[in-house]
């Protein structure tokens, strides 16, 4: 897969191009001193690429996924997503993006203990305004579609691990967003279910999901299409799999 | 996120955390169910005191002249008191007089009354209320007649020996037996009784059916006042405007009797129902101006109880707030959620605090000569002032929960 052509800044990013960084930094004032966590990251995803990003601790994985996220702002460079310049919103306007462009799946789950798994799906379309039956159509539709149409009043803790993810990717995918974007999923499964799991995002993928997945396991990155690997806060490697 | 999703969000925190929530909501609680105790309370004792003190005992749209007020409301010095027992009684021609002189359509009333025994045969009543009045007196003090009939005009004039007697006086004399005919004695000397008062009831624990009525010029009057001289002269207008002016024609009348000059003051009282309502508002006031201290006091606690809850509930939920943010809740809805949550459960304390003021106001009306009556207002108040305890509490908390950084937030353990 070739790369598009080169990114220079007051550009807007071609129609097909999901994500866009240029020359992303990220600095953390830690008070005696600044620590450098991303040095200027540029690359950019496709429409329904399915991209793992690799690295090992402290190589920015985390800081980059939180970036991509919306749920922290790059220090220099831009960040584009879905055709929008999000690296320079505000708080609210980047949980309106959260919201409506991104699904998130943690490796802890991150699912509310004592809401049901309905429940847990409907959060974002509450946040997206959408009325109390349209939520429940949705959520309801959602959890169907990974498989868990009869444990829908369950709570979390009446679900298994692997379970408790597929509510996640329900939540994540509920709102239709532009990327699913998936941290360790499978950290916290045995290799049954890290499959299982595995087996989801490829018929996501296969649907025209576009997926990026922050893993330190090579064989989960190994299910990816391409793998961009992360060292002291720059890109080393960004080679696509054969498919 | 919708405030009606807010709100039930918020009651599914307070039923996952009864124990906690009902400690939390205690101040509030019993700051509400003061509130509506009191003014219940209060309001009972005002509706008492304009219907049935002013009503019954003085009569409505009425006024008395006397020789000086008989409802001493707040002190009265020894040397004003002085003044006045040295002014001239009103006599039966200044009585007379006045009905004469008045052009407003009015009904009028003598009235002497002193404290006597009474008897019936073996029975005995004392110190009980014996008012030698003329005719209308019952039309007065809206007196109705139960059984029997009020003397008329007619033996007012003759001086027939009559009487009509209260409720309980006449069931203590006659001890259920029908006192119609029968004899009661007053100073010794011999009434027949031709009527008995429909039952009145209490005030502040004191029976108002314990009086009896005879002809003001029956042979008791000579141990009621001295010769040809009155208490008071009761008049009863249609209307407030017609007693006011019905006041002035009297001020005028007496003031020309007594040759008193423009710059002398009265040497005669007029009585109306408005001084004891006086007073008694500025009763309730003061009960009014201490209540909101009283109330303020628990409200603040219940407040602060509230807020350390609030803040507690957020450090416990850091990892739910970084979730709920991470699907996209604006800082306005991480604040909404916390601010509805506290209020929520403030206005649960409320409420609560509103079905307890009110049993418990209707305690009081039970088992003590209190009266209460529960004010619509005082339970919009006390909900109200819950709800806003509830948000101003959580101001702070909510606010700390909507700054939480989502990273920090999502990571946090508990």
């Amino acid at each position: 897969m070739s790369q598009p052509q080169e990114f220079r800044t007051g550009d807007t990013p071609l129609p097909d191009i999901v994500i866009l960084t240029h020359k992303l930094a990220r600095d953390y004032d830690m008070g005696s001193e600044v620590v450098h966590a991303l040095r200027g990251v540029s690359f950019q995803i496709r429409r329904n690429e399915y991209v793992a990003v690799m690295g090992p601790s402290g190589s920015g994985k985390s800081t980059l996924m939180n970036v991509i996220g919306c749920l922290d702002t790059p220090s220099a460079g831009e960040y584009w997503l879905n055709g929008q310049k999000v690296s320079d919103l505000s708080d609210d306007e980047l949980a309106h993006i959260r919201n409506k462009e991104i699904g998130f799946v943690f490796q802890t789950f991150n699912l509310l203990p004592r809401a049901s798994a309905l429940h847990n799906v409907e959060l974002p379309l509450i946040y997206a305004g959408a009325s109390a039956k349209v939520r429940r159509d949705r959520a309801a539709e959602a959890l169907t579609s990974v498989g868990l149409g009869d444990r829908m009043d369950h709570k979390p803790n009446e679900l298994s691990g692997g379970q408790r993810q597929r509510v996640a990717i329900a939540r994540a995918l509920v709102n239709k967003p532009s990327i699913l974007l998936a941290d360790e999923p499978t950290g916290n499964l045995d290799s049954a279910t890290s499959s299982e799991i595995m087996d989801v995002f490829a018929t996501l993928h296969g649907q025209g999901q576009t997926v990026v997945m922050v893993t330190h396991e090579a064989d989960i990155a190994a299910h990816a299409k391409r793998v961009v690997t992360l060292r002291d806060g720059l890109i080393a490697t960004d080679q696509a799999r054969a498919a | 996120m919708h405030f009606l999703d807010a709100v039930r969000l918020a009651l599914q925190q307070i039923r996952a955390q009864k124990l906690k929530s009902g400690f939390s909501l205690i101040g509030v609680f019993i700051g509400v169910m003061f509130l509506i105790a009191v003014v219940s309370v209060v309001q009972g004792m005002n509706r008492y005191m304009t219907d049935k003190f002013a009503g019954t005992l003085l009569g409505v749209n009425t006024f008395r002249l006397r020789q000086f007020p008989d409802m001493q409301l707040g002190n009265v010095t020894d040397s004003t008191w002085r003044v006045w027992q040295r002014r001239p009684r009103i006599s039966y021609d200044d009585a007379q007089a006045v009905m004469r002189g008045l052009t407003v359509p009015v009904v009028t009333a003598w009235e002497s009354s002193t404290r006597a025994t009474l008897s019936a045969g073996r029975h005995q009543a004392k110190d009980i209320e014996v008012t030698a009045a003329t005719d209308q007196y019952f039309d007065i003090r809206s007196l109705t007649i139960a059984s029997g009939r009020a003397f008329t005009a007619q033996e007012v004039h003759a001086g027939v020996p009559v009487a009509v007697l209260g409720y309980e006086l006449a069931s203590k004399l006659f001890d259920g037996q029908d006192p119609l005919g029968r004899e009661v004695k007053i100073f010794d000397l011999p009434y027949r009784v031709i009527g008995v008062v429909e039952k009145q009831g209490n005030l502040f624990g004191v029976s108002l059916d314990k009086f009896v009525v005879t002809t003001a010029a029956a042979p008791v009057k000579r141990y009621v006042n001295p010769p040809r001289v009155v208490d008071a002269l009761a008049v009863k207008a249609a209307t407030q405007t017609d007693m006011r002016e019905a006041m002035s024609e009297a001020e005028a009348i007496m003031r020309s009797r007594r040759h008193l000059r423009p710059r002398d003051g009265d040497t005669f009282a007029l009585e109306t129902a408005d001084e004891v309502l006086d007073f008694w508002s500025k009763i309730s006031r003061v009960l009014f101006l201490a209540l909101p201290g009283l109330v303020a006091i628990s409200l603040v606690v219940g407040g602060i109880v509230i807020m350390n809850i609030m803040l507690m509930a957020v450090a416990e939920r850091t990892r739910e707030i970084g979730i709920r943010k991470s699907l996209g809740a604006r800082r306005r809805d991480i604040l909404r959620q916390f601010l509805v949550e506290s209020a929520t459960l403030a206005t649960v304390g409320a409420a609560a605090g509103v079905a307890t003021g009110i049993a418990l106001a209707g305690l009081i009306a039970a088992i003590s000569p209190l009266p209460a009556s529960v004010a619509p207002w005082s339970i919009a108040v006390g909900v109200l002032l819950g709800a806003g305890v509830g948000v101003v509490a959580g101001v702070y908390p909510a606010t700390r929960a909507a700054r939480l950084d989502p990273i920090a937030a999502l990571r946090f353990e508990t």
